[in-house]
């Protein structure tokens, strides 16, 4: 195969799915002086950058790197003359390169379109210059696609005078040419891109590594080439796919990060084009359209858009704050006028949310933004000689200490601009007060926008009793489960229903029972490119608000632009329902239509029915109303609603379609939603509100029943609450934090519905084995409505069973169920192998009940062989292994138990999160050993030493778990007992919370930097990456593969032991069939497949599902539910109750003492499935499983299955076999590369010898800079292999290391390794340190104040165990969070520092960031409060402040002290020399609950039981 | 569930009985009620498992785990509401039934079980004593008519569920009152009849139609049931007793256990029965052969008679007291059972095969038996066979309509539950032969589904 570009979509890899994330920078003279200088200091920050860049399977071919510079115009003047081309003054003409296909003529053709476009807009083309370039050094496959290189130049028209007008018109130009050439028939018209045409900027850039950038175009070499500024580049992709055109920086900005509402972000512009006009470009504004080019990436996209609203008249840094704006909606540090500048931007464009560091310039200003949840690094100095470098790290340059007046770091929300005209820097607060006093925003929006909440109350009517409230509620799906499980906790609690033990019910494209529509989309969730976000202890950065109304064109700014109505939460209480429909303020008017039609008509009534409302819609568009009400309320026997998802999702996309969707808002009144994923549905497919009245009345109704214990109000309350948050939760899952660039997003993906209907009705969801359509929706919904009205039955005053969440014998099919439990606990206990057949065949034949996707496979009719021909049962269970269970999650015994029997068979047992007893490292005396071969690295880094890592033969870093992908996790104080507390480096009683992220992974690069520090801290373990299948995981697992893993699991969204929220497990997550499929694919597509090995998981239980799993690509499988059930389980699913009857799940003393699994019964069960498996293969004719990896052409559908709605279903997609030549392995056969060899660390061994031999003390002084990562790793894990853990006294081997440090400095330090730092620091230093101790002051030479500038990264000392940490500085965002024990002193430090902290003691001598202490439930932090802001910028939620007692005087003085002594800090002598005085400007941060476990106070027991347990 | 950790806190309280000096003086019911707090109490030990393996073992699938909650909250009527919902006799189940639910109760794996079937009754009959179970007729009628042949706990509860649906339902029952084998086969210290009264009247309430002292196929030709009806289920129960064919077996004295009980019950009921056709175990040595329920029954009534002694032998081995791998949970498992009937006194031999009768003068006076190859003697002046039942009664109609027959001499049905004549159905023992009234009922719940079915015209 020939590499031409991306691949086209084939199988189930999409080239939509694609990710960047990267290192980006910038270069600049503050004053605007041009130098050839700037531009060789932007190739410098580049090739330093390197590292955050990738290579894929060709080592030579990197995923991009570029640059954008002024116009160099004197270079260009000269190299013009060369081609004959007489070059008018600068700004007097544009230029650019373009990237043409090779081939001549239609190169030619290319040419001409340019040239007659320019003619038709009235410039002049000057001529072209062929650009010169040298690609001898690039890699192969980027030669294989490489582009022909020409310049343009252009020069400005008799039309136009002023350089604006031209820039335009280039733009203009550009457009038309793309457009034109988009449409044509060229053959090769993916190799044409115009990087740039402007008369001002110009960039560099292709698919090179940074370090081929300079001598691939030869230009970069003149030293005539010179630019005030340079911004650079370089990216880090998940494909290996040589795309030229993907390069950065674009036309205005380069981009860090990624765009994670992209989809809702592209509809709603494409949503509001009709509206485009402006004064600037007249008529001109059509040829801009569409304005968002598709196939671009998401930074294309915003890219696009930014152009367009800079280049129609707005500013680059108003521009930039409509698109990326702060977290401004619960900020008390923002000022009303800038409240109201964003306040009126979000009534007509929803942020584009995610991750980002954003660098952006116009040639003249240059600036850079970082989201509002600061998840990208921006690291900047500012020299005394006006010079300016910013870049995602420190060190990209040498600078002279000396000549340093700032170190700085963007922070969160916030914008670093430098404006050449101006000559100066000019602030944040600066930039903002300006834009922000441009127009009286203020006034607009008090004359116009409406609060929701003042809306005139109509006084509260008596709800009318609904009579027939069972038989309604049975319309529309409910069920006692349904009332019991999920709208009582709701109602009671105002808390998420949490559940356990995964899912093992049909998909609903396969149960027998109706289903609502709901069902058939499953939630799609951050893993590695961006992180999901915690919407309870980081919920300053969320939002539920929203600015409902018609919207006017985004180009202009008039008072009508806020003229809508603020909504602060989208869930509409009756009431309030009631004052939008009767709206007759500010000329707001809503229009009901009714979404239910009369059974008794015939034919296509959906069909009828949906062309009806959406022609409704746009009928009441044109008579101008502000509200369309979606409604079912008033459905009864006679009339039948349409599913309420079906009908708003197919109304937003009719009005996008007709691009007058922003001029209405659509409310949804239904009584169909009940459960947060149907809300989260209705708002992510268009939805601005919605009203649940049937739940409500169900409410009611049960607490008059009896069934729901608390009054009505505090019930309503409750449940609206639940919501909310339960929304939020489903929102940060994705990364995304408002509502407003949630809805439309469409941040779903479908099982089971087929093409026509999605693209019709759900257009650009993905969905990928077909299945149901319109008729068969139809029917369901209709069988449903007519048997709740079903007179013959009586007066049932009860609801269906439901037995999803429990089993029934009228409910939903369990494929764990009473019998098949039974089978396999008797079988295994018995070693009975006729008895495991017995339970493989109700598994296996689900003929009658189809359940899983692998339901409807069936194997090939091949040549059989005979079995003792197949591979050994003892050789394949050493591919088993168990799922990451941890201990806290199930009991110690249960725990043990299971890598008991995994080591028996050489399979890996899985420590789960949550640490290891390092007694159980030791080999019993019978030869059995306890210890777990995966040790497992998860988001709160619980237990993750140096000494943990250094025991594992895998490392896996768990990204997202089956159960509850991009959710983090709760281990509630009274479960953390004393063993507990000690495995995971706690106290008990403390409760322990887990991060949704980790906080060292916030984008691809950075699980690269967290693959390279466990390969240090251990290198001969191999590294893991958890996954859990979702669209586009395949092409995550490439980048994974990309990072260096070893080996890719991809867990199934039915999986999953241990308690998760009910929503999560049912409705995240995708089936592993489909994941796993998909990552082969695309492993293959890149040629990475033979690098890593892959590994699946989900609710495996007999051979066929391994066999099954082998052939869709899998080498290693792993098993959960299965190994509890043979050691005891029988589904109660009370794990999180933690009262498992039978010892298994529980922390229980009396509980456990009910364990009764052994060993013997695991190792029974894994040889039986073996065997299970060898007979398959037999059957198959294989005798090996690596020649069975991937032969998917040995599956076929299985035609046979009693499924009518399975009909409908085509895996093609699923057994498609990527066509390949024969080299590419198609499976694991080779060793990652990894760069081991030349870390700082081997020479940090080689002079510790002393030490590690002797423990003799050893003392080392070196030079370090930025591409010295993870130094102290490797040498801490060779102190543990060959001294213990432990043994070296403090101060054992001292490091002084000057210089600038790169990331994941000292991270895992061992106890007895001391490292001082001159210098500065990145990200990620002593994360998971496990006693050394780390001391950090500025370069002596400086002469700036320690306490007012930035000496270390992001993310410092994350997982900490234990140590000591002297700063002498100020540290970026999140400083030790989840420390357990660190002991650390810095001197100021940014947003959320010691978040999750559960031990330890923390001082600042100086400001915190805000959202300090969030979740923080022990240690103590002592902050150096002068101005006494601490309170407004400290979460109070599990914290107090309190006055410092004489019983912290003596930990304070001697931190300070040691601060002093070891980093000669000026502000820590101030503070000592006044100890006594200063002592009251330190507030203390006591965690509450910890505060009481210090002073001995016994708990009383509190019960919390719907409180989750981490898995 | 409202306390997680009641099975930690509370402890089984079985079954509690008269006293039996008490007791043994009457027919009326051994069993006490328990009072609604202790109730409660009992029902917060249910665990609410996400897989209760309670209602899977329950042949009727009651919703255990759910009403056992309401209870325990104290929401008796909607506890009632639910179990009416799978189970048309729970108070007779909740009294009579082994409990194959307590057997596959979660907590019996390694604790005592719940005490699901008194919590059963203790639901019935809280909603019979606050008029909770109340006669309801269909809204609608679809004008289909069924007969029911057989009164039986199957005919019964097809009978109750058809007409529910809103079919017209008509019962025949050759004997003089409705209620089969509850009626006559169980003794009334174990169930009163005016527990079957009270539910028979509230079914006639609803609209079913009872004609008893009719025998179809012999009072009334099978013919004209058919043509007046559009379905007919069979439900005559399994009613030929498995003999002892070994000698003396015609001596006078020696009976069958379904005679002896059936007497019994109708004496209690008033009837008169002439002396020469008398069962009394009164003065007598009675050797009950058959170890089983029945067996025990026949234990409970002859004590209740004034027998002289009474020796129950059974030709099994004496089951363990605990369950065996054999029997894993949460099957059903063959273990020792004693019921209240055995605490009343008697003695139980186990492995003891019954070789010959001896009489003297016609009558039994004792019984030659065997364990092992020990041979010994048993006093015996009364014998009475409970070793089961063989297969349904072939006589008419049964004989007359040639219906199919399975190889053990049931009715044969599809799964459809019809048998080999077009809109004939069969249910119960009369199908799948002897077993338990808990099973009866969910034969005639399905079977009236299948019927409806039918009758609807779907397919």
């Amino acid at each position: 195969m020939r590499y031409d570009e991306l691949p086209p979509k084939q199988g189930l890899y999409d080239p939509g799915f694609e990710h960047d994330s990267c290192g980006v920078g910038f270069v600049c003279n503050i004053k605007g002086v041009k130098s050839n200088l700037i531009v060789r200091q932007g190739i410098e920050v580049l090739n330093r950058l390197a590292h955050r860049g990738a290579v894929g399977a060709d080592p030579k071919t990197g995923d991009g790197a570029g640059i954008l510079i002024q116009i160099p115009h004197e270079f260009f003047k000269k190299v013009a003359r060369n081609n004959k081309i007489d070059l008018p003054d600068l700004r007097s003409y544009g230029t650019g390169l373009i990237f043409f296909p090779q081939d001549t003529e239609e190169r030619k053709f290319c040419k001409e379109i340019f040239e007659r476009v320019v003619r038709e807009e009235g410039q002049t083309l000057l001529g072209w210059r062929p650009v010169p370039i040298d690609d001898f050094g690039i890699g192969k496959s980027a030669k294989s696609t490489e582009p022909c290189f020409e310049q343009i130049f252009i020069e400005i028209g008799k039309n136009l005078n002023d350089e604006l007008s031209f820039e335009r018109k280039l733009y203009v130009i550009r457009k038309r040419v793309e457009n034109i050439i988009r449409e044509s028939t060229l053959k090769q018209k993916k190799s044409f891109y115009i990087t740039n045409i402007s008369c001002r900027t110009f960039s560099y850039k292709g698919l090179l590594m940074p370090n081929q950038l300079e001598n691939f175009f030869l230009d970069l070499k003149d030293e005539s080439i010179s630019s005030a500024l340079c911004l650079v580049h370089s990216r880090y992709s998940t494909n290996t796919f040589p795309t030229w055109d993907l390069a950065q920086p674009f036309r205005f900005l380069a981009h860090n990060g990624e765009i994670n509402t992209l989809r809702g972000n592209v509809n709603w512009v494409s949503a509001r084009e009709r509206l485009l006009t402006s004064e600037l470009f007249g008529t001109d504004i059509e040829k801009l359209k569409p304005v968002i080019v598709k196939g671009g990436s998401d930074s294309a996209a915003i890219d696009n858009f930014f152009e367009l609203l800079v280049l129609s008249g707005r500013s680059l840094e108003h521009a930039m704050m409509m698109l990326i704006p702060e977290a401004w909606e619960h900020n008390n540090f923002i000022d009303n006028q800038l409240k109201d500048f964003y306040k009126y931007h979000a009534c007509f464009m929803e942020p584009w949310d995610g991750p980002a560091a954003i660098a952006f310039t116009d040639g003249l200003r240059i600036g850079a933004v970082l989201d509002r949840n600061g998840l990208r690094p921006a690291r900047y100095i500012v020299t005394k000689n006006d010079f300016v470098v910013m870049a995602s790290e420190v060190g990209v340059l040498d600078i002279n200490p000396e000549a340093i007046k700032t170190c700085g770091r963007l922070e969160p929300g916030k914008m670093f601009f430098i404006d050449t005209e101006l000559g100066r820097i000019v602030h944040d607060l600066e930039i903002k007060k300006d834009v922000s006093g441009r127009q009286p925003y203020g006034k607009w929006n008090a004359e116009n926008m409406v609060d929701f909440d003042k809306l005139a109350n109509i006084g509260i009517t008596n709800r009318q009793k609904n009579e027939n409230i069972i038989a309604d509620l049975k319309a529309f799906g409910y069920s006692r489960e349904d009332v019991k499980v999920i709208l009582k906790p709701m109602a009671e609690e105002g808390k998420e229903p949490v559940g356990s033990m995964g899912n093992d019910t049909p998909h609903a494209f396969l149960s027998k029972k109706p289903q609502v529509l709901f069902n058939y989309f499953k939630q799609l969730f951050a893993q590695v490119t961006n992180p999901p976000i915690d919407s309870i202890r980081e919920k300053l950065v969320m939002s539920l608000e929203s600015y409902i109304g018609p919207e006017k064109n985004i180009l202009e700014e008039t008072p009508g632009h806020s003229h809508k109505i603020r909504v602060k939460n989208p869930i509409l209480t009756d009431e309030e329902l009631r004052n939008l429909r009767d709206i007759s303020i500010n000329s707001f008017k809503a229009k009901t239509i009714y979404t239910f039609f009369d059974s008794s008509g015939g034919g296509d009534l959906f069909r009828q029915t949906l062309e009806r409302i959406c022609f409704e819609a746009e009928y009441a568009i044109e008579k101008g109303y502000s509200f369309i009400i979606l409604s079912d309320r008033g459905s009864d026997k006679e009339r039948i609603a349409l599913p309420s998802l079906l009908a708003a999702s197919a109304v937003h996309h009719y009005l996008v379609k007709k691009t007058i969707r922003s001029q209405v808002a659509i409310i949804v009144e239904s009584a169909e939603p009940r459960e947060v994923h149907h809300f989260a549905l209705l708002f992510g497919y268009g939805a601005d509100c919605v009203n649940p009245y049937l739940a409500y009345e169900a409410i009611e109704y049960f607490i008059n029943e009896g069934e729901i214990n608390i009054d009505l109000k505090s019930a309503l309350k409750n449940y609206g609450k639940a919501l909310s948050d339960g929304i939020l939760k489903i929102l940060s899952k994705m990364g995304i934090s408002t509502l407003r660039s949630y809805r439309g997003a469409q941040i779903f993906e479908a099982l089971g519905l087929n093409d026509e209907f999605i693209e019709k009705y759900f257009t650009g969801t993905v969905s990928r084995i077909g299945g149901v359509g319109l008729d068969e929706i139809q029917g369901e919904a209709i069988a449903r409505h007519r048997s709740a009205y079903n007179e013959n039955i009586g007066e049932e005053a009860y609801l269906p069973s439901g037995g999803v969440y429990q089993w029934k014998k009228d409910g939903e099919f369990h494929l764990w169920n009473p019998e098949s439990i039974a089978a396999l606990q008797d079988s295994t206990r018995n070693n009975d192998y006729s008895g495991y057949k017995k339970f493989a065949a109700m598994i296996d034949d689900q003929s009658c009940n189809p359940t899983t996707l692998r339901s409807l496979l069936k194997f090939k009719k091949t040549e059989p062989i005979p079995v003792s021909e197949v591979e050994s049962a003892e050789s394949i269970m050493r591919r088993f292994a168990t799922g990451a269970m941890s201990f806290g999650s199930i009991s110690a015994l249960a725990h043990e138990t299971i890598a008991i029997a995994m080591n028996r068979i050489g399979g890996k047992s899985n420590t789960g999160e949550g640490g290891e007893d390092p007694n159980r490292f030791v080999t019993l005396p019978n030869g059995d050993s306890r210890r777990s071969a995966i040790k497992q690295v998860a988001s709160g880094r619980f237990g993750v030493t140096i000494n943990y890592l250094v025991n594992a033969d895998e490392i896996q870093i768990k990204i997202a778990q089956g159960a509850k992908p991009g959710e983090g996790g709760q281990l509630p104080g009274h479960k953390v007992n004393e063993i507990i507390a000690r495995t995971r480096y706690t106290t008990p009683g403390v409760t322990l919370i887990s991060p949704p992220p980790h906080h060292d992974i916030y984008s691809i690069e950075d699980l690269a930097q967290l693959i390279f520090d466990l390969k240090n801290a251990n290198p001969n373990a191999r590294i893991s990456v958890k996954l859990v299948s979702e669209a586009g995981v395949g092409t995550v697992a490439a980048g994974v593969a990309k990072g260096g893993a070893d080996m890719i699991l991809i867990s199934g969204g039915d999986g999953g032991t241990g308690a998760s929220p009910r929503s999560s497990i049912r409705y995240a997550g995708l089936p592993w069939e489909l994941g796993l499929s998909e990552t082969h694919q695309t492993l293959l597509l890149n040629s990475l497949r033979s690098r890593v090995r892959l590994q699946t998981d989900g609710q495996m239980r007999t051979g066929r599902d391994v066999a099954i799993a082998v052939l869709l690509g899998a080498e290693e499988y792993g098993f959960c539910t299965a190994v509890l059930i043979v050691s005891g389980c029988v589904m109660l699913r009370h794990c999180h109750l933690n009262n498992c009857s039978v010892g298994v799940a529980t922390q229980d003393d009396i509980l456990q003492k009910r364990f009764r699994g052994r060993p013997e019964y695991i190792v029974n069960y894994f040889r039986f499935v073996a065997e299970d498996m060898r007979r398959i293969m037999a059957s198959l004719g294989l005798r090996t499983i690596d020649e069975m990896v991937g032969r998917t052409d040995l599956l076929e559908m299985n035609n046979d299955v009693n499924c009518l709605k399975a009909k409908g279903v085509d895996y093609s997609k699923i057994l498609y076999k990527p066509d390949l030549p024969d080299g590419v392995g198609r499976h694991y056969t080779s060793k990652q590369k990894n760069s081991l060899d030349s870390v700082l660390d081997r020479k940090l061994i080689n002079l510790s010898k002393d030490a590690l031999e002797r423990n003799g003390q050893v003392k080392i002084i070196l030079e370090i800079n930025n591409t010295n990562r993870a130094t102290g790793t490797m040498l801490s894990g060779e102190v543990i292999r060959r001294c213990g853990d432990g043994v070296l006294l403090e101060d054992t081997i001292t490091c002084n290391f000057l210089g600038i440090a790169g990331q994941s400095f000292g991270a895992f330090l061992t106890k007895g390794v001391t490292f001082e730092l001159e210098g500065m620091a990145n990200d990620y230093i002593g994360k998971g340190i496990s006693g050394g101790k780390i001391i950090i002051y500025p370069d002596r030479r400086t002469h700036y104040n320690s306490d007012e500038n930035i000496i270390i990264g992001n993310t410092a000392f994350y997982g900490a165990i234990s140590g000591e940490a002297y700063i002498c500085g100020i540290a970026g965002e999140r400083f030790c969070v989840r420390n357990s024990g660190l002991h650390a002193v810095v001197e100021g430090l940014g947003d959320h520092g010691c978040e999750y902290m559960t031990g330890g003691r923390v001082i600042i001598l100086g400001r915190t960031g805000r959202n300090f202490a969030a979740g923080m439930s022990g240690g103590i932090a002592y902050v150096y409060d002068e101005d006494k802001t601490l309170k407004d910028r400290c979460n109070m939620d599990m914290v107090k402040l309190e006055t410092i007692k004489e019983s912290d005087k003596e930990t304070l003085y001697n931190l300070i002290h040691n601060h002093f002594k070891y980093t000669n800090s000026k502000k820590a002598k101030r503070i000592l020399d006044n100890m006594h005085a200063e002592l009251k400007n330190f507030v203390k941060v006591m965690p509450i609950e910890y505060k009481r476990i210090l002073e001995g106070v016994k708990i009383e027991e509190k019960l919390d039981l719907k409180e989750a347990l981490d898995g | 569930m409202g306390d997680i950790k009641g099975f930690l806190k509370i402890a089984r309280q079985g079954p509690c009985y008269r006293p039996v000096c008490e007791r043994i003086e009457d027919f009326k019911h051994v069993l006490k009620p328990r009072p609604e707090k202790q109730s409660e109490e009992q029902a917060s030990r249910c665990m609410d498992c996400g897989t209760p393996f309670c209602h899977w073992g329950c042949p009727v699938g009651n919703y255990i785990p759910e009403w056992n909650d309401h209870m325990f909250h104290g929401r008796w009527d909607k506890a009632v509401t639910l179990l009416e919902a799978t189970n048309n006799l729970p108070e007779i189940t909740g009294r009579i039934c082994p409990g194959l639910c307590e057997y596959a109760c979660v907590l019996g794996l390694n604790d005592d079980a719940v005490t699901i079937r008194e919590n059963e009754l203790a639901v019935v009959e809280f909603g019979f004593k606050n008029g909770l179970i109340k006669p309801s007729r269909p809204r609608l009628k679809t004008g289909k008519k069924a007969a029911i042949v057989g009164s039986g706990p199957a005919g019964l509860s097809c009978a109750a569920e058809l007409n529910k649906m809103g079919h017209s339902v008509t019962v025949f029952e050759r004997d003089d009152k409705p209620g089969g084998i509850l009626r006559y086969g169980i003794p009334d210290f174990k169930l009163e009849k005016y527990i079957i009264d009270r539910r028979i009247d509230i079914w006639k309430k609803e609209g079913v139609v009872f004609k008893t002292g009719v025998d179809i196929g012999e009072d009334y030709p099978f013919d004209k049931i058919l043509d007046e009806f559009d379905a007919v289920l069979l439900a005559g129960g399994s009613r030929v007793p498995r003999d002892l064919d070994i000698e003396g077996r015609m001596l006078k004295g020696i009976h069958f256990a379904m005679d002896y009980l059936t007497q019994s019950n109708r004496r209690i009921a008033g009837e008169k029965i002439p002396k020469d056709k008398l069962i009394d175990a009164k003065g007598k040595k009675v050797v009950v052969i058959g170890g089983g329920d029945t067996g025990a029954d026949c234990v409970g009534t002859a004590h209740r008679q004034g027998a002289d002694c009474v020796v129950q032998i059974e030709v099994l081995p004496k089951p363990p007291e605990c369950r065996s791998p054999k029997h894993p949970w949460p099957i059903y498992p063959a273990i020792l059972k004693t019921t209240s009937s055995h605490e009343e006194g008697g003695q139980r031999h186990w492995e003891v095969v019954t070789k010959r009768f001896i009489g003297e003068n016609g009558i039994v006076k004792k019984i030659s038996c065997m364990k092992g190859h020990e041979e010994f003697e048993i006093a015996a002046d009364m014998v009475i066979l409970a070793i089961g039942f063989v297969h349904p009664e072939h006589s008419k109609p049964l004989t007359d309509l040639k219906i199919g027959l399975d190889e053990r001499g049931n009715i044969k049905t599809d799964s459809k539950f019809m048998t080999s004549i077009d809109k004939v159905f069969s249910a119960g023992d009369m199908r799948r032969g002897q077993s338990l009234v808990v099973w009866a009922i969910s034969e005639g719940r399905s079977s009236a589904n299948c019927i409806d079915k039918y009758l609807m015209g779907e397919k």
